[in-house]
């Protein structure tokens, strides 16, 4: 026991906004170097959720008054019944899905764009990239990942249905980088570019690439902000995995950082006692579009 | 100016509107037009500054007329005179943005406005005709809170206005106009923005009008609000504001703070 240890701050829970579904589980066709929770091809740690785990929670979610839906794995899209589940969502509410954009075709897209058009509620993709060039995305994410994800994009972007594209931090977004992505998007035929960028969870595979937390990177009591609970992604959102319900996306692979099995149990206070914890205080780590 | 009837009236006819963003011009017209119709109470859900020229101008406009005035994000962080407008946003070009005319604000506005903004009330409620009529800046929970069309699901609404014991519920604070009838029959009105127009290629901006002549009903009816826009687009130059803002001025297309626009509404703009 570390009996000097200071106590984490607990975290209230004011309302569930934000339903995270990982849908495909730990189950990835890359194995970026930087991916917070070791996703891949043999990661079977979380397993792909049924249909009806999905709409499950779903359902329990609107009855909470929920108000947006986010679908992530690993990769979304090798769900097998991935499209009946995002028309499913888009009946309900807002869905964001995040994708590595390598499963979408141009059929595919178009049917996207459809399912999007058919609801009166927003469809999000969110496609990652590392970089504006093969040479500095391809090494993270993987050989010949750059051109896929950016023929995703632009087929994304001729069917109507133009990605948001979020770029972790692994490259330092600076006043010179930006215009070079600004271009790529524009070549992309993206006309309304949308970006976000990511600090780096030092977790999974990225613990091991650049460095894991430092002991003193811990949060304790009285570091939070007022309004941190409506940031942080644990303060009005929860995670649903085929294993039960967690506290974000980022800590599905924690020791003891599963809640419970029912969304109804896990809508309460909880202690940041994770390192994790830190980078979403410290850096302002955000999830969600 | 509207005639204000005595506290204890009900009134019959209410204008509200918000986003003002230092549009002192369609403030004026906006407030014209509420006489005209006869308004006897006028509600602005804030958000004063931001975007447009000279921030004093619009407060003696605000303060003759009688406005009720409630703060927005915006006013509680000039008012308190904080570092910037706590707006988040990840994209860098919005950043830019957004500090260029939050700096601008917070240095013209002065001291005995910042003050007034910072005692503005959060929010107001009523009965009229019998039903529960809330307004808030941007969400009943939580004044940063956007309510677009596309990202506020029935459920959801269902519920916000059943914590919130509404019948009827008005917000600003996304600049684009909306309203829906719940399965319940309660109603959400979003009154967008008189400060600038609606990323639809219009020049016009937008106001409501909320008609109690009804007993027992309430209806309500979007207001488009023209005004002097080249006027503003020339005090804006002046001013040396960034030619992004003139531009949805003169065009009625948003170019910037693009990020916060869920898909659907990205997609109805043109940048
Ligand atoms: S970062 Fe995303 S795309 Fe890469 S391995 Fe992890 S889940 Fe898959
Ligand atoms: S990792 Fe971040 S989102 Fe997850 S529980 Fe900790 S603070 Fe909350
Ligand atoms: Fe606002």
């Amino acid at each position: 026991m570390h009996t000097h240890q200071p106590a984490p701050p607990t975290l209230s829970f004011p309302y569930l906004e934000t339903l995270w579904l990982q849908v495909t589980g730990t189950l990835c066709n890359l194995t970026c170097k930087h991916c917070f929770i070791t996703c891949g091809p043999n990661n079977a740690s979380h397993p792909i959720m049924t249909s009806e785990q999905v709409t499950q929670a779903v359902d329990e979610a609107v009855g909470f008054g929920v108000r947006e839906f986010y679908f992530t794995g690993g990769e979304p899209f090798l769900h097998p019944e991935i499209e009946e589940l995002i028309a499913y969502v888009l009946e309900r509410g807002p869905l964001s899905i995040l994708t590595n954009g390598l499963l979408i075709d141009a059929t595919r897209a178009d049917r996207l764009a459809k399912l999007a058009a058919a609801s009166p509620y927003s469809l999000d993709l969110r496609v990652s990239l590392d970089g504006f060039t093969a040479d500095q995305n391809d090494p993270i994410r993987g050989r010949g990942t750059f051109e896929k994800i950016i023929g995703a994009v632009t087929r994304c972007a001729a069917a109507g249905i133009p990605p948001i594209l979020t770029i972790t931090e692994v490259v330092p977004a600076t006043e010179a980088t930006l215009p070079a992505f600004q271009q790529l998007l524009s070549n992309a035929g993206i006309t309304r570019p949308r970006l976000k960028f990511l600090p780096p969870v030092r977790l999974g595979r990225e613990a091991r690439r650049d460095r894991g937390y430092q002991d003193e990177e811990r949060l304790v009591d009285g570091d939070l902000l007022p309004d941190e609970v409506f940031s942080l992604a644990c303060g009005t959102g929860r995670m649903v995995t085929a294993k039960g319900v967690y506290p974000c996306p980022i800590l599905i692979e924690a020791k003891d950082a599963r809640m419970s099995d029912r969304l109804a149990d896990a809508l309460t206070p909880i202690q940041l006692r994770h390192q994790a914890c830190y980078s979403c205080h410290a850096e302002g780590l955000r999830c969600r579009t | 100016m509207p005639h204000l009837n005595p506290d204890h009236a009900p009134p019959r006819r209410i204008v509200v509107f918000g986003g003002v963003y230092n549009n002192h011009l369609s403030l004026a017209a906006t407030l014209a037009e509420a006489e005209r119709r006869g308004a006897d109470e006028i509600y602005c859900l804030g958000d004063m500054g931001g975007f447009g020229p000279r921030p004093d101008k619009v407060f003696p406009l605000l303060q003759r007329a009688g406005v009720r005035c409630m703060q927005g994000n915006y006013d509680h962080s000039i008012g308190n005179r904080l570092e910037d407008c706590a707006c988040g946003y990840t994209d860098p070009r919005d950043n830019h943005f957004a500090r260029i005319s939050y700096d601008y604000t917070l240095a013209r506005t002065s001291d005995a406005n910042k003050d007034w903004l910072r005692a503005l009330p959060t929010g107001f409620r009523h009965t009229w005709n019998g039903r529960q009529v809330v307004m808030a800046h941007g969400s009943t929970r939580r004044t940063n809170e956007f309510l677009w069309a596309s990202t506020s699901p029935d459920h959801f609404l269902e519920h916000l206005l059943r914590d919130a014991e509404a019948d009827l519920l008005l917000v600003t604070h996304t600049g684009i106009p909306w309203s829906r009838t719940l399965p319940s029959g309660r109603t959400v009105i979003n009154v967008g923005a008189i400060g600038r127009p609606a990323n639809d290629g219009n020049l016009n901006v937008w106001a409501v009008e909320i008609d109690l002549t009804t007993p027992s009903d309430i209806r309500h009816r979007f207001l488009p609000i023209s005004y002097d826009h080249a006027a503003l687009a020339d005090e804006m130059r002046d001013e040396q504001l960034p030619e992004e803002f003139v531009a949805t001025i003169l065009t009625g297309w948003w170019t910037t703070c693009l990020e916060i626009l869920p898909a659907k509404e990205r997609a109805l703009g043109r940048f």
